[in-house]
């Protein structure tokens, strides 16, 4: 396509580097500094979208963040597709690739101007209930039309970063007032950012009419930005949008990197860019300078193609070189609405008329364009607009509105292009993010933020709009803001900026028509969600009072510009039809993000492998050189089993595994458990109070099994505690708990018993512990250590010191097999060579690496809990039977102990922990699976019970479970059910929890 | 995101390497044996929730790793103390209602970064 | 009360919308009640309506500070599902699920409760356990409820990432088909207008600033409209539960924290079921608008600002783009918080309290929205009895004393 539109020079785009694009396939020719909006414009394309709920044709509105129309789909690959962009904010580049994310024309618009009618705010709430079995196939043709864009299928190949950042003073928005701040405050010596959504940092002075010093106020712009640019103490980051203001002055900014150079990010020297970065900035003064957006007109058929915001008009003439039209009519109800027109004309084009709201006005762009000869007409305004696909004319009258209706007889004028102005407000987005609401000033017609501490809007944010005045305030602010952080302050000599003489503007936020408003043609407020000025009247007539209720029933404001566009002359037509002032109306709160931010920036680089940490024992690569399957737990890797090649199931290598613990020697890793090292002279009382059991009496050298329940008497964890030294020892935890248990620890030492002498240490990475475990264990340890392992010298729950395959080792003689075992503990680097030593020796034993899998397997027999498997936070130690583990007198009343005289903790009939053997012995019941004692019982089902953990045993030749079971303990050798998904009801005897070895006697060898 | 002045670490930091824990100054009973059910119930489950000014326990987990008090706003998130294990707050209903013109100083007030 | 349907829309239509009914009124407040429910959201709401349809009770006031709705009831993330593990809990829900499925029609207000069904996602084998536990408790109890391995969840959502590559591994899942969402405010409006239709004199913009308590016996409550009587006073203020218990001198065991959410823009549809996880800590689904709706975590601190912390933003994040990881190039449209009141075992209380005739219904934590309905039918018998309703007898508030807690996060670890 050509660039029909495109003037002959001017605006601040590089004619020398001409840019090729395509859109809906067609393509399209641009220039480096356009946005994709401009660049459309340029091309004469009218219709950018079709509309959500009406299907009907819409151009491009604005030139910023405000866009509700111009909506796209963007990439030329599967996997770079960015859904809902909006035109505006998308530099070009060369190659990009455009689509309407809502392009269909023809039958679909006829059906959505056909219906219109009939599906007013609402209309969802009221129908689609008959027959009620019919609504799911209603939802599907409803999700039919659902979205804008659409998401990619293919896994983005770019990353994102995330950078944080300490700042004095932020200054979000580099417009005159953010410009001037940044440079106060920079000169004053303060840590300084300085972010701007845009290409370019400049803002509304980058197409202004008024001069600096007497010269183009861009001039002045590219003078501050390179003083700036020179200063180590800002950082200037345009193309930088402050998305989200959060508490205590923590602001995340949404920085596009590379998203204006192509469709993936590109690389430079070998090194592949992030595509866009998150700054998390945390500031001690804020600067708002947001500016402020225009506010269309709401007239009849206000969105048709052509209809225009008179800023836009100007911001493309100007900065971009380019007439959307031919012929212009301008609606506006105060004095800046008459720049569109002296830009329009003097690119040459034709200005029909100025239509002004207002009885009279003599500002300075008034008598500029009477000078002109512009066309003025005063006391009346476009009512609506003609044309279909494309604005064809515009129907004037005179109106009255404070009686809000028309005064005369409308008349069209033919034109192209209508750009209305119904006045400025601010963006106060980001001020109300913490939840303070705007506050309404009448005098300017416009929201402003309300009082925040460190936070000062300056310029068009706290509705200052005179350009001097923007400049002074900015300057003031920056420069108070670098006082408030403690710097000398600087001046700063603003420049020259001619006074210009503003008339009073008028509040002017819905033209009437000559008809009432349900029945004018559609007046359009919200253009994304096609929410019109009726929407609003119907939903006050049927009682949506509330603001928030107005904005719900309508829609109003929850598309993807929420409510830039829109909100204010929606809520001021709310106001009206309730009879209220807008003040007492109120504002609804506005979110983050100021602008959308793409899901992947927001995560960053925590993605696969840095989602979150992986943690390896020192023996890691030794399991993956042995062909181990692992098991998360925790943030763990830990082998689950070791099949001995490829085709060995895991049922299979499990079996095998056990076995060799059983009637050999086997090898786990249980380096994860968690150890915290505990020193002073009151470990033996503080464990005493933290454990369920005694801790007086444990002589060095020994260690002790420990339960730890907290406070309301649940267990919460247990492991093996031993007594290095008088006032030393060491505690290991469930590897799932350690981190938990060590806060657990802290927390009662310091908040409750500060009086007592220990301290903790976590060193759970310090060690690797090796569990050398079967008949086997002591034979294969004599070889590779001096330790003597003699039955009698170095007992059960003893632990000793020595060397281990040449290096010092902790070996303690505890069991979680049942089996003779050895814990060897040495320091993690030297892990792999203990390792390889062991297995050089373990061959002629049938030393044989086993995994989780098979420790869980041979605890069960034995009955060993697992903490998170037999418990899950209901479960004291005297449903677990492990009264054996409770110091009743001891004279602590330690954590726990209270709660389980309460009522329901010592009733009888609770569910304890016992065995289930099934009747058929090939069963391995499911774990999870429900218990009943009435297999008969229709559902719902009287539940008992469940099986917590249920393993073939190779050792006994059958399946076997542990379970909590109503009354359990008391129920040995009674039967219970099982009824699983499909009818199938296994059968199990309920019998102790220790199914191999119930004396104890093969660990005690 | 909280900027939390440590009492112990004397440093803002961020809300990411602390956890909050809950409401501060709730004493365990001397003697649980001595207490009714009910009582030991509320020691357990029953906490204060106020709109507004609350006294509540944090950790520095990712940093000292102590135990510490903030004296925070539990409507506006502004904190007007921290202080450590064993101290009381100086902080009232009434001085917050003073906002910041109160007695306090407002310890969450970012500060400045360069020294 | 005029019936809402496709003719009416034409009818209204020809007359240019011009002659439709307030959805409700806007009454004086009266004097006296027989029952003030404080708390316009959908369980006030709901409660009020069944009180006036099941149980005859009609001189009923519904009175809100705010606009109706306008609590957690306008900002969760609109999960129904009724997949709870415990006996107490699952009835109460299974309870809600049943009203759920024909409340479009009994309200004749669509509340667009679509059935999708739920997928909890197990990621490591003591979360599949779990999931087993908790499926055979919901089909024994008569909820629908199947376990789903890693390839048939991969089946029924192919563009999550099933596969051995992520950092935890999708191992399967539970798929209850019932379970769905449903748009939160029409839930409001539809109660709203139904409980308004029956008689319910629905009192906005009205704070209730003290209770009227003599000789252990609620009589009233004062109000910033002035005072007004009643023998029965339910309290369903959700968050705020703790500040009116404050005014009858009651304490309770909740601790009101913000859970946030957020939304992308509207896309096309691609996701038609809801999913979440526990354990990488996010949850899922797609509007019919066509928003992805997320939710995020209970952040740690108590706080009434319904806003929280930006980190469980960016976690939560990190988990969506985990399981989804094309929806990297989406973007988040709109964030935002609300206020749930959690209790120690992340049940909700529904009791009587040491003031006669003072009824609370709260701590609904994160499963508030999808019990609305049962919620309220229960407490609505509760108020018109002066006793609790079998359902509602075991979440008695006494139970933190005696100990028997029905504590669902520790044993299904389902949050939400």
């Amino acid at each position: 396509m050509n660039q029909v539109n495109r003037l002959a020079k001017g605006g601040r785009i590089d004619r020398g580097r001409p840019l090729t694009f395509s859109f809906n396939g067609q393509t399209c020719h641009g220039y480096t500094g356009d946005t994709l909006a401009s660049a459309l414009l340029a091309n004469g394309v009218d219709i950018v979208n079709r509309s959500f709920k009406y299907s009907r044709p819409r151009g491009i509105v604005a030139a910023g963040a405000e866009e509700p129309n111009a909506i796209m789909q963007l990439g030329a690959t599967e996997a770079t597709q960015v859904p809902n962009v909006r035109a505006t904010q998308q530099a070009l580049f060369d190659g990009l690739c455009a689509r309407s994310t809502n392009p269909h024309s023809g039958l679909l618009s006829t059906i959505g101007e056909l219906f219109s009618p009939m599906i007013p705010p609402g209309f969802y709430y009221k129908t689609f209930m008959a027959p009620a079995s019919m609504w799911m196939t209603y939802e599907k043709l409803i999700r039919k039309a659902a979205g804008l864009g659409r998401s990619p299928r293919e896994i983005d190949p770019d990353h994102y970063e995330h950078s944080k950042q300490h700042c004095d003073v932020l200054v979000i928005g580099a417009g005159p007032a953010g410009l001037a701040a940044a440079l106060a405050a920079g000169r004053s010596g303060a840590r300084v950012i300085l972010c701007d959504e845009q290409e370019e940092l400049g803002g509304s002075l980058l197409c202004s009419r008024e001069m600096l010093d007497g010269k183009q106020a861009s001039v002045w712009v590219a003078a501050v930005v390179a003083e700036l640019a020179g200063m180590d103490n800002v950082l200037l980051l345009p193309r930088t949008t402050a998305n989200g203001l959060h508490d205590h002055q923590f602001v995340t900014l949404y920085e596009r990197r590379t998203e204006h150079l192509g469709d993936r990010a590109p690389e430079v020297n070998g090194q592949q860019l992030a595509r866009a970065c998150m700054y998390h900035v945390r500031a001690a003064q804020i600067v708002l300078a947001t500016g402020a957006h225009e506010r269309p007109l709401v007239y009849a058929k206000n969105d048709v193609p052509g209809n225009l915001l008179a800023g836009a008009v100007s911001t493309y003439i100007r900065r971009y070189g380019v007439v959307p039209g031919k012929r212009l009519v301008v609606s506006t109800c105060h004095d800046d609405g008459y720049r569109a027109a002296l830009d329009w004309a003097e690119a040459g084009h034709e200005v029909v008329a100025i239509v002004d709201a207002r009885e009279r006005a003599d500002g300075h762009w008034i008598e500029m364009a009477r000078a002109q000869g512009l066309n003025i007409i005063m006391g009346s305004a476009v009512i609506e607009a003609k044309g279909k696909n494309r604005v064809t004319g515009a129907r004037i009258a005179s109106i009255d509105v404070a009686r809000f209706q028309t005064t005369g007889p409308a008349s069209e004028l033919s034109c192209d292009t209508i750009a209305s102005s119904g006045g400025f407000s601010p963006v106060v987005h980001l001020s109300s993010h913490t939840n303070s609401r705007p506050v309404w000033r009448e005098d300017i017609l416009g929201f402003v933020p309300a009082e925040l501490p460190g936070l000062t809007p300056v310029g068009g944010a706290c509705g200052v709009y005179a350009l001097g005045d923007v400049l002074k305030g900015g300057a003031e602010a920056g420069a108070e803001a670098a006082i408030g952080c403690g710097d000398t302050s600087a001046s700063i000599d603003l420049p020259d900026v001619e006074r210009l003489k503003t008339g009073e503007a008028l509040g002017l936020y819905q033209v009437p028509h000559e008809k009432p408003t349900l029945r004018a043609p559609k007046q359009f407020v919200d253009l994304q969600n096609d929410v019109t000025a009726a929407a609003i009247e119907l939903a006050t007539r049927e009682g949506f009072e509330a603001i928030e209720h107005v904005k719900r029933y309508t829609a109003l404001g929850f598309g993807t510009d929420q409510g830039k566009l829109g909100n204010i002359n929606g809520m001021a037509i709310a106001a009206r039809c309730l009879n209220q002032t807008i003040a007492d109306t109120g504002t609804t709160i506005f979110r983050p993000n100021y602008t959308p931010v793409g899901f992947g920036a927001i995560a960053g680089r925590h993605r696969r492998d840095l989602f979150d940490p992986e943690r390896y024992t020192a023996l890691h690569e030794w399991h993956r050189a042995r062909g181990a399957k692992f098991e998360d737990v925790g943030q763990w890797k830990r082998p689950w089993y070791f099949p001995s090649n490829n085709e060995e199931t895991m049922h299979d290598a499990v079996v095998r595994e056990c076995r060799a613990v059983r009637e050999k020697v086997g090898m786990l890793d249980a380096s994860t458990l968690g150890k915290i090292d505990i020193q002073g002279k009151d470990v033996r009382e503080f464990l005493g109070r933290i454990y369920t059991n005694g801790w007086e009496k444990l002589a060095v050298g020994k260690a002790r099994y420990g339960l730890m329940c907290k406070d309301d008497g649940m267990v919460m964890d247990d492991g093996v505690t031993t007594c290095l030294a008088d006032n030393h020892f060491l505690m290991t935890t469930t590897t799932g708990g350690a981190a938990r248990v060590l806060e657990w620890l802290e927390l009662w030492h310091q908040t409750e018993w500060p009086e007592l002498d220990v301290s903790f240490t976590s060193v759970t990475d310090h060690w690797a512990t090796m569990v050398i475990t079967g008949p086997e264990a002591r034979r294969l340890l004599a070889e590779v250590t001096d330790i003597d392992l003699d039955r009698d010298s170095f007992r059960f729950m003893d632990w000793r010191v020595g060397m281990v395959a040449g290096v010092p080792a902790r070996v303690y003689r505890i069991s979680f097999t049942g089996e003779l075992s050895y814990e060897v503990n040495v320091q993690a680097h030297y892990a792999m060579h203990v390792c390889k030593t062991l297995f050089q020796h373990g061959d002629k034993y049938g030393l044989t690496p086993y995994g989780t899998e098979t420790m869980h397997v041979l605890r069960a027999e034995k009955g060993f809990i697992i903490v998170g498997q037999e418990t899950d936070g209901s479960v004291t130690p005297e449903d677990l039977g492990m009264q054996w583990c409770v110091g009743y007198n001891k004279p602590f009343s330690w954590i726990g102990k209270r709660s389980l005289t309460r009522p329901d903790t010592c009733r009888e009939d609770r569910k304890q922990m016992v065995g289930l053997k099934p009747l058929d012995e090939m069963v391995v019941l499911q774990e999870g699976a429900q218990i009943v004692f009435d297999p008969q019982q229709p559902i719902p089902m009287t539940m008992v019970g469940h099986v917590t953990s249920s393993y073939y045993s190779p050792t006994l030749n059958h399946g076997f479970a542990l379970a909590l079971v109503k009354g359990g303990q008391k129920r040995i050798g009674e039967r219970v059910y099982c009824p699983m998904t499909g009818g199938v009801t296994h059968a199990a005897e309920i019998v102790s929890p220790i199914f191999y070895d119930p004396k104890g006697e093969r660990q005690n060898v | 995101m909280f900027y939390i002045h440590c009492p112990y670490c004397a440093e803002q930091r961020s809300e990411e390497e602390f956890h909050c824990m809950g409401q501060a100054h709730i004493q365990r009973p001397e003697n649980p044996e001595a207490a009714s059910d009910r009582e030991w119930g509320e020691y357990l489950f029953f906490r204060d929730n106020p709109r507004g000014l609350h006294q509540e326990m944090w950790v520095h987990a990712a940093g000292c790793r102590k135990f510490f008090n903030v004296a925070r706003n539990t409507v506006s998130y502004e904190i007007f103390e921290t202080y450590r294990m064993g101290e009381q707050t100086s902080v009232t209903a009434g001085t917050t209602a003073h906002g910041r013109e109160g007695q306090v100083e407002q310890v969450h007030k970012v500060r400045r970064v360069r020294a | 009360m005029e019936r809402y349907s496709v003719f009416g829309l034409i009818k209204h239509a020809l007359s240019y919308h011009e002659n439709w009914q307030k959805t409700w009124r806007s009454p004086t407040p009266k004097k006296e009640y027989d029952v003030i429910i404080i708390g316009g959201g959908g369980h006030g709401l709901a409660t009020a309506y069944y009180l006036a349809k099941n149980y005859g009770v009609t001189n009923v006031a519904v009175i809100e500070k705010g606009w109706l709705g306008g609590g957690n009831t306008a900002r969760n993330t609109t999960i129904v599902r009724s997949n709870y593990l415990w006996d107490e809990s699952a009835a109460l829900y299974e309870h809600s699920m049943k009203l759920w499925e024909g409340l479009s029609q009994d309200l004749n207000y669509n509340v667009m409760f679509s059935q999708r069904g739920v997928l909890n996602l197990g990621h490591t084998l003591q979360d599949m356990r779990d999931i087993q536990r908790r499926v055979n408790a919901n089909r024994l109890n008569g909820i629908d409820g199947e376990v789903l391995d890693a390839r048939q969840v991969a089946e029924r959502v192919p563009i999550m990432d099933c596969s051995r590559n992520t950092r935890y591994p999708v191992l399967g899942a539970s798929w209850q088909p019932r379970a769905g969402v449903a748009r939160h405010d029409a839930v409001a409006w539809g109660y709203a207008r139904s409980a308004d239709r029956l008689g319910v004199d629905l009192i906005q913009q009205t704070e209730v600033t003290g209770l009227n308590i003599h000789n252990g016996k609620i009589l009233g409550v004062h109000t910033s409209r002035g005072d007004i009587n009643a023998r029965t006073v339910g309290c369903v203020v959700a968050g705020n539960s703790g500040v009116v218990a404050g005014m009858a001198g009651i304490k309770l065991p909740i601790e009101s924290h913000p859970l946030q959410a957020f939304v992308s823009e509207p896309l096309k549809p691609i996701l038609d079921t809801v999913v979440m996880s526990n354990h990488v800590h996010g949850y899922i689904s797609q509007t019919d608008k066509g928003d992805l709706v997320v939710g995020a975590g209970i952040d740690g601190y108590n706080g009434y600002g319904q806003r929280g912390s930006y980190p469980t933003i960016e976690h939560t994040m990190q988990a969506i783009i985990e399981l989804f990881p094309i929806f990297s190039r989406v973007r988040m449209n709109r964030q935002w918080g609300g206020i749930v009141d959690t209790t120690p075992d992340a049940c909700p209380i529904l009791s009587a309290t040491p003031v006669e005739g003072l009824f609370f219904n709260c701590g609904w934590g994160t499963g508030g929205f999808k019990a609305t309905p049962g919620s309220g039918d229960v407490f609505a018998w509760t108020l018109a009895n002066g006793r609790p309703h079998a359902l509602a007898a075991p979440f008695s508030i006494d139970r933190f004393c005696t100990g028997s807690l029905i504590d669902e996060h520790g044993a299904a670890g389902v949050a939400h």
